[in-house]
């Protein structure tokens, strides 16, 4: 009896938790609403069979316990019970798969039109690169990375002389613009994720890994790095602030080019060479 | 051989069939011995009796020993663990310390507690006795395998003392961060890690090439293979899973080795450490992942399968019912082992692996969520129209049901591609996994060593202490990881030392932390009732008749119990039925064991097994 009840009251207890509990996800602030949808049906289908095999267990345990003159029934196989259970688990599992797999395709398909964005991730912090007037990222080479050239850009390649490089842990994104974040580390796996945008991919040195969204409102949001990273992983925050247009330019204007960056970078050297001479 | 045709012609009749109808001496026989009797090692000394055993029972229970040994070293590490998550500002542990416990009380639970206890504990125990053999195919190999298995929890151990400490990586060991500057431990303790994992592939191959052989080839005349216990079958196919799973990860640490002490580069690419360049060039780190995962994934159901074929076992028995649909929990079990090699990748949906892989490895996944719903109805099918017995047993696998239909629902959340995005890399896997493969094969584990304690040491463990023990694990480890999914769905992420008061996370998700904690010293302090009952009732336990649990399978039908050497006296059991007679109509008994003849329950209505 005790046994049943314990097993009928966690069922009821988990569904008022799963109701009544403070702990839901953070409003969303993306076009990936609709992983929260795809979530909240898998709820519906699995909380459903979660709710119903835990009553029967109950039921099983309360209406028969042992009894020392009742023998248990004896029917070792229903073929026909099995194959309807396997057919209905079937279909269950292709409804939840079926959305899934939709949402999925809209995940790894990037709009032609998004904004590209270079995330950097290094142990422990982040920068950004946006691609300037041109609209295009200048090509990379980790060899080339130093002090002067702290992303690495070739210097050859022209689409990267105008690119703007944020050194800062703090990005902004325009409302409605579909992004494209292309990721690079420069070490080891990192993973650039914001809870209210719902998206996420690992960050993997020597490829540049991506996902898209677009940000759907205004607000100042925590990054952070979701793939372990070393000791320093906990503390690898940033910022994303999603902006509208006049803000969103009047950041833009304050970011520095990579043609301006390595000339003043040069210049420093030199005067440091100076010094040095002197 | 040709012996052996004729006499299978002649045999076919003999197969117990309609009991009622023939009445002579010819329905007992079973098919002759295809081996002659196995030749035993007797041991003469302390030392080859007590240490270094060929007996498959006795390494079977230092196999457990030296698990649950090790298995505490990580529920303390746990402890430890929580207590930093909840309180961060007691200063408790240093960032290093807590990612060096993460990752060992990762590595020790999954690998040295959990495949060492199903597969070396209860696979030695139980296969040679319950298939009706006189001990393993190869005894000397298979104490070689646990004294291998006790030199890499050794050499897991000495990473505690090498200067840097246990490695830190995480128990996935995910390079490059594994063996670079920045990981705790990276270029001493990973070493030892590896060396350790290696070792223990090695041992473990030769237990389970034993486990394997003896299954095939050492069962009791009549002992068809669909006539084998759950149990059985769950080990068996777990153990084919290792043999084809545990080389991937040989061959991930062989490299991960090479990378780090020779500066080879097959997991690692040109990169900028802490400021510095490295000399490696052109290696993959997404290499790594599908090396481990091909292993890790297996290993889920290396751990899992046994749990499934153990508690089948355990309903049916503490039902006084037959298991429902034996034949297809055997085939769930094979379908599910043979799925098992094509779903890895859902653990790198979000690893920078080519995207379109999300499509295949989805829907693979979720596939495998048919055969494993399958053992459920099963399992709950075997309890309608039962007569329940409410045993230490009976209330472990009650248990063990509520929390892997819970944790296995939750891995339909993660399974499926879109779903995972949000989700994946927060506590909400921490969560799922734990019910999964952490509390609900314990609470097998924990029911199985209720149900064959007698058989090893011929006592009963003390009740009321192991249904103290039963409320607190179950109930507590439930409060300990439901509303830790709720976390995940808050965005939490795991392998955070401390969460810090972020903007998206409100102060009551920092008290649920607690909470947690609480609840986790909690169940961790019942254990050690369990370890003193354990113990304790070798001694002080209620003498155990034999069969206490009037079970049908061939390991408590031995002439003594607890077994002796060799296990069945002068002469091999005869199989004339699968175990699962329970309550059949027209029995005098509620069950019939695996070896009584037909000719003696003249009347029983058993259907053909």
């Amino acid at each position: 009896m005790i046994v049943a009840l314990s097993i009928f009251l966690i069922t009821i207890g988990s569904i008022a938790f799963h109701f009544w509990s403070p702990w839901w996800w953070t409003e969303v602030a993306s076009n990936w609403g609709n992983m929260d949808d795809t979530i909240i049906l898998t709820f519906w289908i699995t909380g459903a069979v979660f709710v119903a095999i835990c009553f029967f267990v109950s039921y099983c345990v309360w209406k028969f316990s042992y009894k020392k003159e009742r023998r248990a029934e004896y029917k070792p196989e229903d073929k026909k019970l099995e194959s309807r259970l396997t057919w209905a688990t079937a279909i269950g599992v292709a409804a939840l798969l079926a959305p899934g797999l939709v949402v999925w395709n809209q995940y790894v398909t990037v709009p032609k039109d998004a904004y590209k964005v270079e995330v950097f991730a290094y142990q422990w912090g982040w920068k950004y690169r946006l691609p300037g007037e041109d609209n295009v990222l200048g090509k990379t080479d980790i060899k080339y990375i130093s002090d002067e050239n702290p992303f690495g850009l070739i210097i050859e390649d022209p689409n990267g002389k105008d690119d703007l490089l944020v050194d800062a842990q703090e990005l902004h994104v325009l409302k409605d613009r579909p992004v494209k974040f292309e990721l690079r580390t420069i070490d080891v796996l990192h993973n650039f994720y914001v809870p209210q945008f719902r998206g996420k991919m690992d960050m993997v040195p020597g490829i540049v890994t991506y996902y898209w969204l677009t940000p759907t409102r205004v607000g100042d949001f925590e990054v952070l790095c979701a793939e372990y990273c070393g000791t320093g992983h906990y503390a690898m925050r940033g910022r994303v602030i999603v902006d509208e247009e006049k803000d969103y330019k009047k950041w833009e204007a304050k970011q520095i080019t990579f043609e301006k960056m390595l000339a003043k970078n040069r210049k420093n050297d030199n005067l440091q060479l100076v010094k040095k001479d002197k | 051989m040709s012996d052996e045709y004729e006499h299978k012609l002649e045999a076919k009749s003999d197969y117990v069939g309609d009991a009622s109808s023939v009445s002579t001496p010819d329905i007992d026989s079973v098919p002759k011995a295809e081996l002659p009797d196995q030749e035993l090692y007797h041991s003469h000394s302390w030392w080859t009796t007590y240490v270094f055993s060929q007996d498959a029972k006795y390494i079977g229970i230092q196999y457990a020993l030296t698990a649950i040994g090790t298995g505490l070293l990580g529920l303390v590490l746990s402890w430890l663990m929580r207590i930093q998550l909840a309180f961060p500002g007691l200063g408790w542990l240093e960032p290093t310390a807590y990612y060096q416990f993460v990752t060992m009380h990762g590595m020790i639970m999954v690998v040295y507690l959990l495949t060492a206890l199903f597969l070396g504990g209860f696979g030695n125990l139980l296969i040679p006795l319950m298939c009706g053999a006189r001990d393993m195919a190869f005894p000397y190999v298979n104490m070689l395998s646990y004294w291998a298995f006790v030199v890499a929890v050794l050499v897991l151990l000495a990473s505690f003392f090498v200067p840097g400490g246990p490695t830190g990586a995480g128990w996935t060991l995910y390079p490059p961060q594994a063996i670079t500057a920045g990981t705790p431990g990276y270029n001493g303790g990973i070493i030892l890690m590896l060396i350790s994992l290696i070792l223990f592939v090695a041992g473990f191959t030769m237990g389970g090439l034993n486990y394997i052989i003896t299954v095939l080839q050492l069962r009791a005349r009549g002992m068809t293979l669909m006539r084998l216990p759950l149990t059985i079958w769950g080990i068996f196919t777990a153990t084919v899973l290792a043999m084809f799973a545990f080389p991937a990860l040989l061959v991930g640490c062989l490299m991960m080795t090479l990378d780090s002490l020779l500066g080879t580069s097959f997991f690692m690419p040109a990169m900028v450490s802490l400021g510095e360049k490295l000399t490696y060039e052109g290696g993959s780190p997404i290499l790594f992942q599908h090396l481990f995962w091909f292993f890790g994934h297996p290993e889920v159901y290396i751990v899992a399968l046994p749990a499934f074929g153990i508690v089948s076992d355990l309903l049916s028995v503490h039902s006084r019912k037959t298991i429902f649909g034996y034949r297809m929990m055997v085939w769930a079990i094979v379908g599910i082992g043979a799925l098992s090699f094509f779903v890895w990748a859902h653990h790198m949906y979000v690893s920078g692996m080519n995207p379109w892989f999300g499509f295949f490895f989805a829907t693979t996944t979720l596939i495998i969520a048919v055969p494993t719903a399958i053992k459920v109805y099963n399992w709950i099918l075997t309890l309608w129209r039962g007569n329940i017995q409410l045993s230490l047993p009976m209330l472990f696998s009650l248990g063990f049901i509520v929390t892997f239909l819970n944790g296995g629902l939750t891995g339909l959340f993660l399974g499926n591609v879109t779903v995972d995005v949000p989700l994946s890399d927060t506590y909400f896997v921490v969560a799922h996994f734990h019910m999964v493969m952490g509390i609900a094969p314990i609470l097998v584990i924990f029911g199985a060593i209720y149900h064959w304690y007698p058989l090893i040491t011929g006592r009963m463990m003390n009740e009321t202490l192991g249904k103290i023990h039963f409320w607190i694990t179950f109930i507590g480890s439930y409060a300990i990881y439901f509303p830790m999914h709720y976390q995940g769905f808050v965005g939490v992420p795991r392998r955070y030392f401390e969460i810090y008061d972020s903007p998206y996370i409100d102060t009551s998700t920092l008290l649920l932390n607690k909470f947690i904690t609480i609840a986790v010293l909690i169940v961790g302090a019942a254990q050690l009732l369990f370890l003193y009952n354990l113990f304790a009732s070798a001694r002080l336990g209620k003498k155990s008749e034999k069969n206490p649990w009037k079970a049908n399978s061939l390991e408590w039908q031995t002439p003594q119990m607890p077994p002796e050497h060799g296990n069945w006296g002068k002469e091999l059991p005869k199989v004339y039925r699968w175990p699962y007679d329970f309550s059949v109509p027209g029995a005098k008994e509620d069950y019939i064991p695996q070896n009584q003849p037909p000719s003696e329950i003249i009347g029983a209505k058993v259907e053909k097994t």
